[in-house]
């Protein structure tokens, strides 16, 4: 990271921290013009430092090594495809899944967020899905909190030295997840209801979206797992580069 | 057949299946997207609800993305992914092949 770089990352680090802090005021995909303006900029600035440190993340991983660009393209591709397929749930509503946690697992949250926001702006332009107005909303559920905690999952599982496709599988699923919780939220945030206020709002919100959810965030979990098997039997090297098949593999031969 | 074929033949399987024994079992369900649900939720909860702000190319074409169009567009998205996935993985197992080949 050049100085420049840093004094930007923190200086919008400190900006959102500000937004943060002051009475947070303020939602998977919410849909365009359903969050009331400041929610929509004070979700944007929080995103921003993610962005940056995604940005530099990124730069400095195709400058290390030029073949970490396949395994970012690819993880940027399932994050394409996965969230564009809508599936039938157990609820009798359709609902998509995010797809981010594979590239949290390989190139670690920061990254994912460039990549997320790039299908979110897809979406938001081309298939009125999502939108612009509540872009930055989404890109920090989707984007920036879904990944962390596919990524804090995987270190744990890690650390717990569970199964390497288990702790993948319970990384994807609880970053999908907890996306939506974190739009829930976002919503409840935005939409108090009059009686229960925030938390309230956030139950009925959650109740909407959870349970379908749930069983979305398994084929998630397990898609995820296929694609990563697919790349263990042949996408050695770079999966070496990521410095994910280092430590526990080695140990194991 | 070898055991991450096995493993990642039954894996697809149970992701198929998850996905379609809803559309079978819940035969009366409209399967509405869950994005909806929210919005009908918030005017549950506020009330009439006009949103302030309308989609970018909503606005241009003057309506709604007609049905067809979008399923269109939900499909490049998936193509675009699915292509890429396919081009580099092609490019992984060929590489593979040869390899091993050169090792013998």
């Amino acid at each position: 990271m050049t100085k420049k770089e840093k004094i930007l990352l923190k200086a919008s680090a400190a900006f959102a921290a500000l937004f943060a802090v002051a009475p947070a005021a303020n939602a998977m995909h919410i849909m365009e013009g359903y969050l009331p303006a400041g929610y929509c900029v004070a979700w944007g600035l929080v995103c921003l430092p993610f962005l940056i440190a995604g940005f530099i993340s990124l730069r400095n991983k195709v400058k290390e090594n030029r073949r970490s660009m396949t395994l970012i393209a690819m993880s940027g591709a399932f994050i394409f495809v996965i969230s564009s397929l809508k599936i039938p749930s157990a609820t009798g509503s359709c609902s998509h899944m995010t797809g981010t946690g594979l590239g949290a697992i390989l190139f670690g949250p920061s990254a994912v967020g460039i990549l997320g926001i790039i299908v979110l702006i897809f979406q938001a332009v081309l298939l009125a899905h999502g939108g612009l107005t509540t872009l930055g909303a989404n890109t920090f559920s989707m984007a920036v909190a879904g990944p962390l905690v596919s990524f804090g999952i995987y270190k744990l599982c890690g650390k717990l030295k569970a199964n390497r496709r288990v702790s993948v599988f319970l990384a994807a699923f609880m970053g999908d997840l907890f996306t939506y919780c974190v739009t829930s939220l976002q919503l409840a945030l935005a939409y108090p209801s009059e009686s229960g206020g925030v938390m309230a709002s956030a139950v009925k919100f959650l109740g909407v979206f959870a349970p379908t959810q749930l069983p979305l965030a398994v084929i998630e979990g397990i898609l995820t797992v296929v694609l990563v098997i697919g790349l263990e039997s042949y996408a050695g090297p770079e999966l070496n580069n990521t410095g994910f098949l280092s430590g526990r593999e080695k140990e194991a031969r | 057949m070898s055991r991450n074929t096995k493993t990642v033949l039954i894996l697809i399987a149970a992701a198929v299946l998850i996905a379609a024994v809803p559309l079978f079992v819940l035969k009366d369900a409209e399967f509405g997207g869950s994005d909806d649900a929210g919005s009908v939720m918030v005017e549950e909860i506020q009330g009439e609800y006009t949103p302030w702000f309308t989609p970018v190319l909503e606005s241009a074409l003057g309506g709604e993305i007609p049905g067809e169009v979008e399923s269109l567009i939900f499909c490049v998205q998936t193509g675009i992914g699915a292509g890429v996935i396919a081009f580099f993985m092609g490019r992984f197992v060929e590489r593979k092949k040869w390899e091993s080949d050169e090792r013998y």
